[in-house]
């Protein structure tokens, strides 16, 4: 069971697309999985053959254990799939509109008092999490990392006080509580991990418009190019030259990604945010770009995400021009290191060469990791993108 | 192709996009974006289906004029009409 973001520790299999012998591709969908964010196609890192199937549809799972085992293409070993070792897997059937699935009943929890504090604050589900400390007791390192790894949180989960949140995903308001529950964990992980500094500039638009406006009068409308895929493209591209601001700050280092994927955040219709990504955003031309994004959001909306698109994204990119604002400073979703903002693209009193006139402004910020990066670093990247968006046609 | 066909497809477009709204809820004179939850990736989904659905081209230039339901269907209507006279 992958982890399909910073804040998942069960996925429930909901059907299987593979059965044992079935020859499969890198990248073809094996499983169908639903967590508090939605449904998600499980692709495949490798070509192989699938041999056992150890988990039965409807079978909620934590994150990291097994849910088939692979053979080689050579067909000679055999091994579980994923890789991360887990401890007690224990698969409870779930009908899809059953009453709550009842966990099973934990053996008395040894935790320190700082762990249970810090579990109550994010809404963690201690039964979950596994105690490292002296004879087992769960430390706040062990719950921390468990929202790391993604194991800990349940739609169960609440804090004392609250109403707990329906548990079971597919009725009603639960998977909206669900998602809540998520977006809470990673964003408090976020802001009391991250030392973020934060870097706004002014990007003047008017060549970008016009080029746009042109090209996309001599394209059919299912081919238009909406501004925000110029602005993300610009993004992707300036990150080429600035590795200290794309990749994970993990294990106390920041590990660079050698590839770019685009982490786009996406407004879901009743409330609720979702990042997937657009995998290696650099590499495309701005056409394709455009289609994996209207692909993307209309997924991301709609169901049908992968697991790799949201297992992989190494920055993120959130735009909010739509509702006018000017200015957003964003909340870096960990281990990212950085999220660039986008406020409205607005007509604005621009001065250049001591003359005022009005021009299409966007207001791009970054927020990024000070771990990783220094101030140098974020304001040269956000110079680099107005560049890049001066020059729209290279785009 | 009468009104109400014009109407009933642009609708369509909408509920594609936001099948949680209700249609009857949606007033045709306002702006659609005040009561529906509408971004301009959805903006332009709706404007690709219509087109696929009534073979109209609509200019990006265009899109300023299509703020309510109303607006929308009498401009797909002209267009429609100026099509068939060019026939």
């Amino acid at each position: 069971m992958p982890s399909l973001g910073a804040d998942m520790e069960f996925g429930t299999l909901v059907q299987w697309r593979v059965k044992p012998g079935d020859r499969v591709r890198r990248g073809d969908v094996v499983a169908e999985v639903e967590t508090q964010k939605g449904v998600f196609e499980i692709d495949i890192r490798e070509d192989a053959v699938i041999g056992e199937l150890k988990v039965a549809e409807g079978a909620r799972v934590k994150v990291g254990a097994p849910l088939a085992s692979l053979l080689t293409t050579a067909g000679a070993a055999e091994r579980a799939t994923p890789t991360i070792p887990t401890p007690a897997i224990s698969p409870e059937a779930v009908s899809p509109v059953s009453a709550p699935a009842a966990l099973p009943s934990p053996e008395r929890l040894r935790v320190s008092p700082l762990a249970r504090k810090v579990a109550s604050e994010l809404g963690i589900d201690l039964t979950g999490v596994v105690g490292t400390g002296e004879g087992g007791v769960i430390t706040r390192d062990d719950v921390e990392r468990s929202t790391v790894r993604g194991a800990g949180i349940t739609s169960e989960a609440h804090v004392p006080g609250t109403t707990p949140a329906p548990p079971t995903p597919s009725e009603g308001p639960a998977p909206m509580a669900g998602m809540r529950q998520a977006i809470a964990a990673a964003v408090s992980r976020s802001k009391r991990e991250i030392p973020h500094y934060y870097l706004t500039r002014d990007i003047e638009l008017g060549t970008a418009m016009s080029w746009l406006h042109s090209a996309n009068a001599s394209r059919p409308i299912t081919d238009r190019i909406l501004p925000a895929a110029l602005l993300l493209k610009g993004v992707a591209l300036a990150l080429t030259k600035f590795p200290q601001l794309n990749g994970f700050h993990v294990a106390g280092e920041f590990r660079p990604s050698a590839d770019i994927h685009l982490g786009v955040a996406i407004a879901i219709r009743d409330g609720g945010l979702i990042a997937p990504a657009i995998l290696t955003a650099d590499r495309l031309p701005l056409a394709d770009f455009m289609r994996s994004l209207s692909d993307l959001v209309r997924r991301a909306r709609s169901g049908g995400l992968r697991a790799s698109e949201m297992t992989d994204p190494t920055v993120t990119v959130t735009n909010l021009g739509d509702d006018g604002v000017q200015t957003v400073l964003a909340v870096i979703t960990p281990p990212q290191v950085a999220v660039v903002g986008f406020g409205a693209i607005t007509e604005r009193p621009w001065a250049e060469h001591g003359l005022i006139g009005v021009r299409p402004v966007v207001t791009a910020s970054l927020a990024a990791d000070h771990r990783a990066s220094d101030g140098r670093i974020g304001s040269q990247f956000l110079a680099e993108l107005s560049r890049l968006l001066g020059t729209p046609e290279a785009l | 192709m009468t009104s109400p066909d014009v109407r009933a497809i642009v609708f369509d477009a909408i509920r594609r996009v936001a099948p949680e709204v209700d249609p009857s809820s949606i007033r045709t004179s306002e702006r659609l974006r005040g009561q529906v939850d509408l971004d301009s990736m959805d903006f332009l989904s709706i404007v690709i289906d219509v087109h696929e659905k009534l073979k109209v081209e609509i200019p990006e230039s265009d899109y300023g004029r299509l703020t309510t339901i109303d607006e929308i269907v009498s401009y797909l209507e002209a267009r429609i009409a100026a099509t068939q006279d060019a026939r």
